[in-house]
């Protein structure tokens, strides 16, 4: 399921997962009461009147009513002290949404088409897959790599762009244990609805084991790029031969490649595949270019990620 | 009357013939028309692609297209909506015929400029298609950077159809300013000028201030594509936000050259069918120009979320809250005028009551996003989808459905028929809601815009949502037989079938090709129903 069963989603919002959900909320129900109540007046108003004055016959008469500034005082007047309330009592769960940390935890965000990956502070780095300890403040420092992309957490009610060139930050406190949805909220091309991350809130101890814990031990090769895979290759590369944003992966070991620049024809080894994740453009194949849609993995897959990549591409035959 | 001779049989349309005749005028009537024709034939393809887009999401997984095809027809989608229906659609059609007119006018002051407006439509309507044959362009309607540097060719091609069709825009609103302070009949002064006019006034200063904007920021796009000068490109040290800084500071504006006119419209519909003075008549007209003139400061509403300083957000937050004012303002007047009224509900005024309708839930959700806490989590999903749906399509499209039933009489001189019509608005109207009521409770849900596909929790409510677009489409185009019968076969319109009041209601359907045959002067204001 979406949404995780430790936290109740009512019909019409995510779960809250955070006391600024919470807050949010309530600023929301204030305004969804507000606007019914204006509806209600305005729509009412005007159903009833035009039934009510519906034209009896065409030689009616109407009386000549020009204007009165006492209304236009009033319904000018009372919208613009409600107005003011909403953006007073905005601002006010704005900047507690906005207010960084001062000790929290503190985790690197990066955007590229079409994943996320984040880099903690021990050196750990996870792809697709946020951990972090419950009742503790975050504070991820953002950037990206390609064009903008934006994290959003409904369940916290909060989002930001992550922006190339510059880092933007984002903070939250999870209160609740348990699964959460990431988006992208900023279109960035052909799989946009497929950049999707999982936060998972865990409690401390939890966490401290997973960020010790070698996520591969015990693991072949072939299952580990499985693993690297399923979290950074899936949205472009098929492992049969169908083309989706890059090749198929199927019988391509050991294939010769045409390419763009018109370099000469070479074969698939395990070079040409070290070097296709860590410098994509150096060789782009025909029918991909000019330039290559893929992005450089150079500093987030470990050695032994590369090979065991390598180790899947070569088994599919 | 007057005692001059006139023929009256004869009028704008038999006047001359042939289609030379037709793409050489200056006759502001018949430029009208080529505009409304133009204007349906692009709403035509916007909402095939629309329902192309519903299709789509009927269901979890592909349906009909691939990512990349999907995310094509959602940006043609948008442009063609926004650049070619929206925003021409009531100031260059209704506007173009019916201001001069209204004014009491032979013609708009500059009537060479006004071909060469149409003509830049079209030319850059044509650029746009073009682009279809240089793999499309799937950056969505507002070309953010640096995703637009880096996609397809097609972009360019669009980029720069959008900057021709900017001058369309740019010079009907230079036209129509100099047309209201010039032209204006005798005894028309400011304040017995139509509402209709006033709109169109606060809109053409809108054109004439904001899109020269959008056309730098669309120019400096192509350079950096083509030159790669780096002025949007972070590889290049330049700020990707800067564009949506530029871009917004025209698109805010723009969403008013979308909606003022049709709150024009609605102001004359509201008057007639109610056969009563318009309520607080200086209030509705300023309140346009004041729109007009806020618009200019709310940009960063777009941008909560984008990396701009969270001081410019709440002020962006603040401003934006004062154009809800002004808007509240025409609202609450109309349903004054509303009151004691002696109400006919022929079609055009259906389409005002419905307009009234849905612009009021458009606007309270447009509060909701304004607040800033609240934006924060609403911002790029379905909500504003839904928000902006409610604004474009039930005001600007109601306003003008309901302002092409309103004029056909005196367009064309003929009647259209009320049954088909009414069962046709009933159509849209309840189409409408079904669309895109649910997409509220989806963005609530977190569902984000522009996605090619959902997670299945979003399933029922996207189902929902598709069988009340494909209503609306059913809508449309019985809704279209309804207006071409009407043109060709409909039955002879009297000169007032309404009993408007306004000058247009006081010549000849059709009217003759100098508009009056004798040149009336004005005593009154316009909606002298006592
Ligand atoms: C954003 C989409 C995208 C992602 C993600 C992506 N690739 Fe690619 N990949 C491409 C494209 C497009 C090409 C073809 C152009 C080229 O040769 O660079 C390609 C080419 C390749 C090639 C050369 C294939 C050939 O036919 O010669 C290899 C090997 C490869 N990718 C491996 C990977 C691995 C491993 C990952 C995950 C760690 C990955 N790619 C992630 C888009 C992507
Ligand atoms: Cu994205
Ligand atoms: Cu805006």
């Amino acid at each position: 399921m979406f949404w995780p069963s430790s936290a109740q989603a009512s019909t019409f919002m995510p779960v809250q997962a955070s006391k600024i959900a919470m807050h949010v909320d309530s600023l929301y129900e204030f305004l969804l009461w507000a606007s019914l109540i204006s509806c209600v007046l305005v729509i009412g108003g005007f159903i009833l009147f035009s039934i009510k004055y519906k034209r009896k016959s065409e030689s009616d008469r109407t009386p000549y009513i020009s204007h009165n500034n006492l209304l236009e005082f009033l319904w000018s007047f009372i919208p613009f002290v409600v107005f003011m309330v909403v953006f007073a009592w905005g601002f006010f769960v704005y900047r507690e949404m906005r207010t960084m940390p001062q000790d929290g935890l503190e985790i690197l965000v990066e955007g590229q088409k079409w994943n996320w990956t984040f880099y903690y502070k021990s050196g750990k780095i996870s792809a697709g897959e946020l951990w972090v300890p419950e009742n503790t403040p975050i504070k991820l420092v953002m950037t990206s790599k390609d064009v903008i992309h934006s994290f959003y957490l409904p369940a916290f009610r909060n989002k930001q762009d992550v922006v190339p060139g510059r880092y933007t930050a984002l903070t939250f406190n999870a209160e609740k244990k348990g699964d959460y949805q990431v988006f992208c909220t900023e279109y960035c091309g052909d799989q946009h609805s497929a950049m999707l991350a999982k936060l998972h809130v865990v409690t401390r101890e939890e966490f401290d084991r997973w960020l010790a814990n070698d996520p591969y031990k015990g693991l072949s090769l072939t299952e580990i790029g499985q693993k690297v895979y399923g979290s950074r290759c899936a949205m472009c590369h098929s492992q049969s031969d169908v083309k989706m944003v890059g090749p198929g992966w199927k019988g391509l070991y050991g294939s010769s490649r045409t390419f763009v620049s018109g370099d000469p024809v070479a074969k698939v080894d395990e070079n040409y595949i070290r070097e296709s994740i860590l410098n994509p453009n150096a060789k782009v194949v025909v029918g991909f270019g000019p330039a290559s849609a893929m992005p450089t993995f150079a500093g987030q897959l470990s050695e032994q990620e590369i090979m065991a990549i390598i180790e899947l591409i070569k088994g599919l035959k | 009357m007057g005692t001059a001779i006139v023929d009256k049989n004869k009028n704008y349309l038999n006047e001359k013939s042939g289609l030379w005749s037709w793409l050489t005028t200056l006759d502001h009537k018949r430029i009208g028309i080529m505009y409304m024709i133009a204007v349906m034939f692009f709403f035509l393809l916007g909402g095939i692609f629309a329902m192309l887009i519903r299709a789509e999401l009927f269901k979890v997984g592909p349906t009909l297209f691939t990512s990349p095809q999907y995310n094509q027809v959602m940006t043609l989608h948008g442009a063609i909506m926004v650049f070619m229906v929206i925003i021409p659609g009531i100031p260059a059609f209704l506007g173009n015929f019916f201001l001069p007119i209204q004014l009491g006018a032979k013609d708009v002051a500059f009537p060479r400029i006004n071909l060469l407006s149409w003509y830049c439509l079209i030319v850059g309507a044509a650029v746009v298609f073009w682009s279809l044959l240089h793999h499309g362009v799937d950056t969505g309607w507002t070309f953010y950077t640096p995703y637009s540097i880096s996609t397809s060719n097609g972009t360019t091609w669009v980029v720069a159809g959008a900057f021709i069709i900017g001058f369309s825009s740019i010079l009907t609103g230079l036209n129509f300013i100099a047309t209201v302070h010039k032209l204006r009949a005798p005894g028309m002064n400011f304040w017995r000028m139509p509402l209709f006019v006033w709109a169109l006034y606060s809109t053409a200063i809108l054109q004439v201030l904001a899109t020269p904007v959008l056309g730098i920021t669309l120019l400096l796009l192509v350079a950096e594509r083509v030159m790669g000068i780096g002025i949007f490109d972070a590889k290049l040290g330049g700020d990707p936000v800067l564009f949506q800084h530029f871009f917004w500071f025209y698109s805010h504006p723009a969403v008013y050259i979308m909606i003022l006119p049709a709150m024009g419209v609605v102001s004359e519909l509201i008057a007639t069918f109610s056969r009563k003075t318009i309520f607080g008549y200086k209030a509705i007209a300023l309140s346009s120009v004041g729109i007009a003139a806020v618009s200019f400061f709310v940009w960063g509403h777009h941008m909560f979320v984008s990396g701009q300083s969270e001081v410019a957000g709440i002020i962006f937050s603040f401003l934006t809250m004062l154009v809800g004012v002004p808007t509240a303002i025409k609202v609450f007047n109309w349903v004054a005028t509303i009151y004691k009224g002696s109400v006919r509900f022929d079609t055009p005024m259906l389409y005002a009551l419905g307009f009234l309708f849905l612009f009021t839930i458009g606007g309270v959700t447009g509060i909701i996003l304004a607040t800033i806490a609240t934006d924060v989590h609403f911002h790029d999903t379905y909500f504003v989808v839904a928000h902006f749906h409610y604004v474009m399509v039930g005001g600007t499209l109601m306003a003008i459905m309901g302002g092409i039933y309103y004029w056909i009489p005196k367009m064309f001189g003929r009647m259209y028929n009320e049954y088909w019509a009414r069962i046709t608005f009933v159509l849209i109207f309840v189409g409408f809601n079904v669309t895109f009521f649910p997409q509220f409770v989806l963005g609530a849900l977190g569902m984000p815009r522009r996605y090619f596909d959902y997670l299945p929790v979003y399933e029922p409510l996207n189902r929902i949502s598709s069988v009340g677009a494909w209503t609306i489409g059913v809508g449309f185009l019985i809704g279209l037989f309804v207006i071409i019968q009407a043109i060709f076969k409909g039955e002879k319109a009297p000169e007032n079938p309404w009993g408007g009041k306004t000058l247009e209601w006081q010549t000849a359907s059709p009217p003759p090709h100098e508009n009056f045959h004798n040149q009336p002067v004005v005593t009154a204001g316009p909606y002298e129903y006592r």
